[in-house]
């Protein structure tokens, strides 16, 4: 049974994301930490020197954990080291090319047994997927499915074969603050609700405790990420307390219509 | 498991899919597939169209200046002592350079499918220039992405952009050259696909853009295989062409693929050697990797990060490869190799004394390669080279590498 899905429970969920490395390898370690006692899910992002999904925000985090030096397997090492202190469900968020160029099986592998629990890669649609997610399900990882505004009849073939959840794309356009989000996220949640049973949550553009709620109404979960990135990139190695108390309000907003 | 390299393997290539081979596919966000396999549609369906079929050529002969001269140029050839050399003049098609092709073509699909702004990416200002170009005949929106490193090599291209309406956006991520370019344009289209289309300026990315790309192309090798032979009654020995993305080269190489008699060599960009970082030539220093929507020979580290690249040009200066020309060098049917920027400094300047013709440093890697190659070359041997762009563009900074001053 996927852990994933299993930490959607009956209320609804708070995915939280970080990029690893930034500011350095120490400060993930504390901020996953921390972010376990709010988040269900927490999503850990492999920089990649060439993030075409990602607004500025996340690319000035990837090039900052870069510039540092982060490689792929000190992060390895880092979700062991996270591993021996919270079961906080796990995923990877990274690009086709971290996973291809470690050997796609090599990195799921290790990626397992170092206690992940999914992977995420942005750039990999439901027509290539096939070349990573049956080693996933071999090792016991979700694969993560996305859908977006412009999927429409891809939606129900994208989430039948859904594993962890459906991450719905918000709307139009790259990973970072909106004020508004326009697109009809309940109507692409009941298309996600009519083939599957894998919750659905949305992701992009959500910053607010106001938007998470608004969000956690019409899907199973949000996902923040740039609002996370944000604070981190603002106080650097003291993040921790400004990202519990952001996520605490975040978590308290999506409890509130669960 | 590889089909031989037949009559049917140059058409019948991409897949449905779009892989060559193990190379090429579709790696983008979600939120671009359909937008994707629109456009494939709607190229798919005016491939099949007489009125589009017509409309294309009106413009490619009206507008852009086609058929560009099969040029002989006696002079270079003599000088080398071997081969004869013959030049497609492709830096004489409007705007100067063989980007307008693909750009009327593309252009000419958006309005098919009813979109009202254009976008590109650009590393010479070439495609750019282009992109501009076609987005004013048609009153189209346009903004540019470019490199800022770019827009100050190539100053000239960025006025002219500006001065066709179009809107150029400065890209300072990175090391401010064409990947960047790229990366800027992707999130722009991601962002604005109901209204944008994307004119991917090369034969690379998500399919259909390496397959649809190198089909607006072909008309450089159509053209120069019936020149060819209505001036020397036989097809040419050797083709040669600069390879960046690989437009120009898989244009001209493609109507040739079937003719066994017929080598190709495609020139990469040696820089100041090849050492990482130093240079673009990737399948020198390159391994295979995804990037950018699809998959292909990268400059990349061990862990996957994508490297710096280095090139005196800025068309050729980018650390991946058209997905096809992997393939063709799989089955060893197109052979690579690279110029350094000494060399195609050196080309740029011997083909302006012996010719009268500057030729656009991307370009000039490829005339580097005929000199190179030429002299090894009986009397009666031939050899056709893409002059893809002309070099207006690249004089201020060739002037201030080989130290020539106004005054």
């Amino acid at each position: 049974m996927s852990k994933i899905k299993n930490a959607f429970g009956p209320g609804k969920a708070f995915v939280a994301f970080l990029t690893c490395g930034d500011p350095d390898l120490d400060t993930t370690e504390k901020l996953v930490l921390s972010l376990a006692a709010h988040a269900d899910v927490i999503e850990l992002g492999i920089p990649f020197s060439d993030p075409t999904a990602e607004g500025p925000t996340i690319q000035g985090a990837n090039l900052r954990a870069l510039s540092g030096g982060v490689t792929t397997d000190q992060i390895f090492e880092l979700v062991r080291r996270i591993r021996k202190q919270t079961a906080v469900p796990l995923a990877f968020m990274t690009y086709a090319n971290v996973v291809f160029s470690y050997g796609t099986e090599r990195f799921i592998k290790t990626a397992a047994q170092a206690g992940m629990d999914g992977l995420i890669l942005p750039d990999v649609p439901f027509e290539e997927k096939e070349e990573f997610a049956p080693v996933c399900r071999a090792y016991g990882l979700d694969f993560i499915s996305l859908i977006a505004p412009t999927s429409r009849q891809r939606i129900a073939r994208i989430a039948k074969e859904a594993e962890g959840f459906v991450y719905c794309v918000s709307s139009l356009g790259v990973t970072g603050v909106r004020s508004q989000i326009t697109s009809d996220i309940g109507a692409m949640v009941r298309q996600v609700r009519e083939v599957t049973d894998v919750p659905a949550a949305v992701g992009f553009g959500i910053s607010t405790p106001a938007q998470a709620a608004d969000m956690a109404a019409k899907a199973d979960g949000v996902i923040l990420g740039s609002a996370i990135v944000k604070l981190v990139e603002r106080y650097g190695r003291d993040a921790v307390p400004h990202v519990a108390e952001f996520a605490q309000k975040i978590k308290d907003a999506v409890r509130s219509v669960s | 498991m590889l089909p031989a390299m037949s009559s049917m393997v140059s058409e019948s290539l991409p897949d449905v899919r779009g892989h060559f081979g193990p190379y090429g596919g579709r790696f983008v966000p979600e939120t671009l597939m359909h937008p994707l396999q629109e456009l494939e549609a709607e190229y798919l369906r005016a491939r099949q169209d007489p009125e589009f079929q017509r409309e294309l050529a009106y413009y490619l002969k009206e507008f852009c200046g086609r058929p560009t001269p099969l040029y002989y140029a006696e002079r270079l050839s003599r000088e080398l002592g071997g081969a004869r050399v013959y030049l497609k003049r492709e830096d004489l098609l409007h705007t100067g350079a063989h980007k307008i092709n693909n750009c009327i073509g593309q252009v000419l699909l958006a309005r098919r499918m009813g979109k009202t702004r254009v976008i590109a990416e650009t590393g010479a200002g070439q495609h750019g220039v282009a992109t501009a170009t076609v987005a004013a005949m048609f009153g189209l929106k346009c903004v540019v992405y470019m490199g800022a490193v770019d827009c100050e090599r190539q100053a000239l291209n960025v006025y002219r952009m500006k001065m066709l309406g179009a809107e150029v956006v400065a890209v300072k991520a990175g090391q401010q050259t064409l990947k960047e370019a790229i990366n800027e344009a992707m999130r722009d289209w991601v962002t604005n696909v109901r209204n944008t289309h994307y004119i991917l300026g090369t034969a690379y990315g998500a399919h259909p853009y390496p397959m649809m790309v190198r089909n607006f192309q072909r008309v450089i090798g159509d053209e120069a295989r019936r020149q060819v032979l209505e001036k020397e009654g036989r097809l040419p020995d050797l083709l040669v062409a600069c390879v960046g993305g690989g437009s120009n080269a898989i244009g001209l190489f493609h109507p040739f693929l079937d003719d066994a008699g017929v080598k190709m060599v495609g020139v990469e960009a040696g820089g100041e050697g090849i050492e990482p970082g130093k240079h673009a030539a990737r399948f020198q220093g390159g391994s295979l990797g995804v990037l950018q929507g699809t998959r292909s020979y990268l400059l990349q580290d061990e862990w996957g990060q994508i490297q710096l690249t280095h090139s005196v040009s800025a068309g050729l200066d980018y650390a991946a490869v058209g997905p096809e020309h992997a393939w063709l060098r799989d089955q060893g049917r197109v052979e690579y190799t690279f110029a350094t920027d000494a060399q195609a400094l050196d080309a740029f300047q011997k083909l302006a004394r012996l010719e009268g013709i500057i030729p656009a440093l991307e370009s000039a890697h490829a005339v580097a390669e005929v000199i190179r190659r030429a002299p090894t070359m009986a009397a009666d041997q031939l050899i056709v080279v893409n002059l893809s762009g002309r070099g207006d563009k690249d004089v201020a900074q060739v002037a201030a590498k080989i130290g020539l001053h106004s005054q």
